[in-house]
């Protein structure tokens, strides 16, 4: 079924329909309140908690991630800006899938550390299904083993940027 | 009204906003009583054990750091010391001395993550805030003595990479903590909303404690004694000079409040450590000469990590790489007092009692799939992972 842009399905049934003109009505607000403040959702799928935890660490007070406007969140479907670190593992794959099938359109993803871009140390591993490329498109990446804060700030920004081109398109 | 509700299974996880790492626990409620959990781990599995036996004895410290980016240091310590038992050498006491400091600032950046969590899980954000922010002191530290701030690669095996120079500039930022955790302590005894939220609430007997074999502060908070430090000294816990120095934290009552409590107490007793461990470090070299093969030897390496007892276990035969390496982490055996303390427990204090027991997945679930191996698939060989692999 072909999706349109805004994520409905349009099989032409009047509940779809009536979606459809709503969603169409508030776009503009919408999209401007999004552009504004960007949420995140943050996910450890398999790597050693460090990036978990620098990534973490961008919410404390010393770089105070709020200011930008960005929120951490617990749901993919309020969520704009999906953080993904490590290297995915076998049983995580089919749920990191549907994260990213939940988060509505635009979005952007962030690949933090070494094993969420080429999957690190544990290159070799039987478990690991990674790196996350391949497994969904990936729009900003942050190399390290862990990246410092800094670097993963620079990241988010960088993707808020592109969070916003994708909204103004 | 006759429609008759049993219980309600409700998934929390496997991505859920209470938790980074991705797990998933099963609860079946009634009403808004906890009556049965099912913890369902595996999730950041990563083989880590049989990587292990594929690389040699060097690589292996890299590897053994990344199985859990909290505990990297205690994790690279451990190990190195496991190969220094199968080598048979003693490394050097100053060595000995900069392994301790980097551990216990370790300890002190982990206990406070894990009340930023506390603070977080139980919607009071302020906390969270006030506790990362000194931990980023801690950072700090660690990234002035070894240059990162997660994965330090601070030991060696023979001893230590780098030195740790004008100790006593340290001490300034270690006795700012220990008026902070003054702070907390009194928050946590006397704030009453923070005592309506925790006292009384998931206890774990003194009885099931022993039952579950559950260590670390877990285990102190419910009244049992336990600690490597004391009871089976490595590094310079060795010394007595520096034993002298620390008690261990215990606290009688097992509920979520004593869980915190022992830790905030914990970070005073590192603050001890450090001071003593920065100003007394013995001088000499860092590191003794080691061969790159080892003969064949068996050597087990106990210590105490953040959450508890770790241990490593190592046969080797003769060659650059170890035949069999394993590794049990307290989280693991920590996680199996859920089910006890979170039933007849309500709904709303799940995430309360589940970060009090400070769970950290990334080394749980690197042994889920030895626990299979030796209990359900008892005939897998190598050549099962083998062809596991892509
Ligand atoms: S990139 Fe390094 S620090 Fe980050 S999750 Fe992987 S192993 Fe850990």
């Amino acid at each position: 079924m072909d999706n349109n842009r805004h994520g409905y399905a349009d099989n032409g049934s009047g509940a779809d329909m009536v979606k459809g003109t709503l969603y169409r009505i508030l776009e503009k607000p919408l999209n401007y309140a999004r552009r504004k403040s960007p949420w995140i959702l943050h996910l450890d799928t398999g790597g050693c908690n460090g990036c978990a935890i620098e990534t973490f660490a961008i919410l404390s007070p010393r770089y105070d991630m709020e200011r930008f406007g960005a929120l951490s969140k617990g749901n993919p479907r309020h969520a704009d800006i999906l953080v993904i670190s490590g290297a995915v593992s076998r049983k995580i794959k089919p749920m990191l899938k549907r994260i990213y099938e939940q988060t509505p359109e635009p979005k952007v993803v962030m690949a933090i550390g070494s094993c969420a871009i080429t999957k690190g140390v544990f290159h070799d591993s039987y478990n690991i299904v990674g790196p996350l490329d391949r497994i969904m498109p990936v729009d900003v990446y942050v190399p390290g083993c862990p990246p410092k804060p800094e670097a993963i700030f620079d990241g988010m920004l960088r993707a808020i940027e592109k969070f916003r081109e994708k909204v103004e398109k | 009204m006759s429609r008759e509700v049993k219980g309600y299974t409700l998934p929390v996880g496997p991505q859920h906003p209470l938790y980074v790492e991705a797990e998933n626990l099963m609860v079946t409620v009634d009403g808004e009583t906890i009556t049965n959990v099912e913890v369902n781990i595996g999730y950041i599995h990563r083989g880590i054990e049989e990587l292990m036996q594929r690389r040699n004895y060097l690589q292996n410290i890299f590897l053994s750091e990344r199985i859990c980016g909290i505990c990297s240091g205690i994790h690279s310590v451990t190990y190195c010391q496991m190969v220094e038992n199968l080598l048979g050498i003693d490394i050097p006491d100053r060595a000995k001395f900069i392994r301790t400091i980097v551990l216990e600032l370790e300890r002190l950046h982990s206990h406070l993550l894990f009340l930023g969590i506390m603070g977080y899980e139980m919607g009071l954000d302020t906390l969270f805030m006030y506790a990362w922010k000194d931990r980023e002191h801690v950072m700090d530290m660690l990234e002035k003595i070894s240059g990162n701030r997660v994965n330090y690669a601070m030991p060696a095996i023979g001893g230590v990479r780098r030195d740790i120079k004008n100790p006593e500039s340290f001490i300034r930022k270690l006795e700012l903590l220990s008026k902070r955790s003054d702070y907390y302590l009194n928050l946590f005894k006397k704030d009453r909303v923070i005592r309506a939220r925790t006292r009384g609430v998931g206890v774990l007997t003194h009885k099931k404690a022993r039952e579950y074999g559950i260590v670390g502060p877990v285990a102190r908070a419910s009244g049992i004694v336990h600690d490597m430090r004391k009871n089976s000294p490595y590094a310079a816990y060795e010394f007595s000079g520096l034993q002298g120095r620390w008690r261990v934290v215990t606290e009688g009552y097992g509920d979520v409040q004593a869980r915190v409590l022992v830790k905030i107490r914990e970070l005073k007793e590192a603050v001890r450590i450090l001071k003593y461990a920065l100003l007394n470090m013995p001088k000499g070299q860092l590191k003794v000469a080691a061969p790159l093969a080892v003969k064949p030897a068996e050597a087990v390496s106990r210590t105490e990590a953040p959450r508890g007892e770790l241990i490593y276990y190592g046969i080797s035969n003769g060659s650059d790489t170890p035949e069999r390496i394993r590794i049990r982490t307290p989280s693991y055996t920590n996680i199996m007092c859920l089910k006890p303390i979170l039933e007849g427990q309500q709904l709303a204090d799940l995430p309360v009692i589940v970060g009090s027991i400070d769970p950290c997945f990334s080394c749980t679930d690197r042994v889920t799939l030895v626990e299979e191996r030796t209990g359900e698939q008892k005939t897998v060989d190598k050549n099962y992972f083998r062809r596991m692999r892509e």
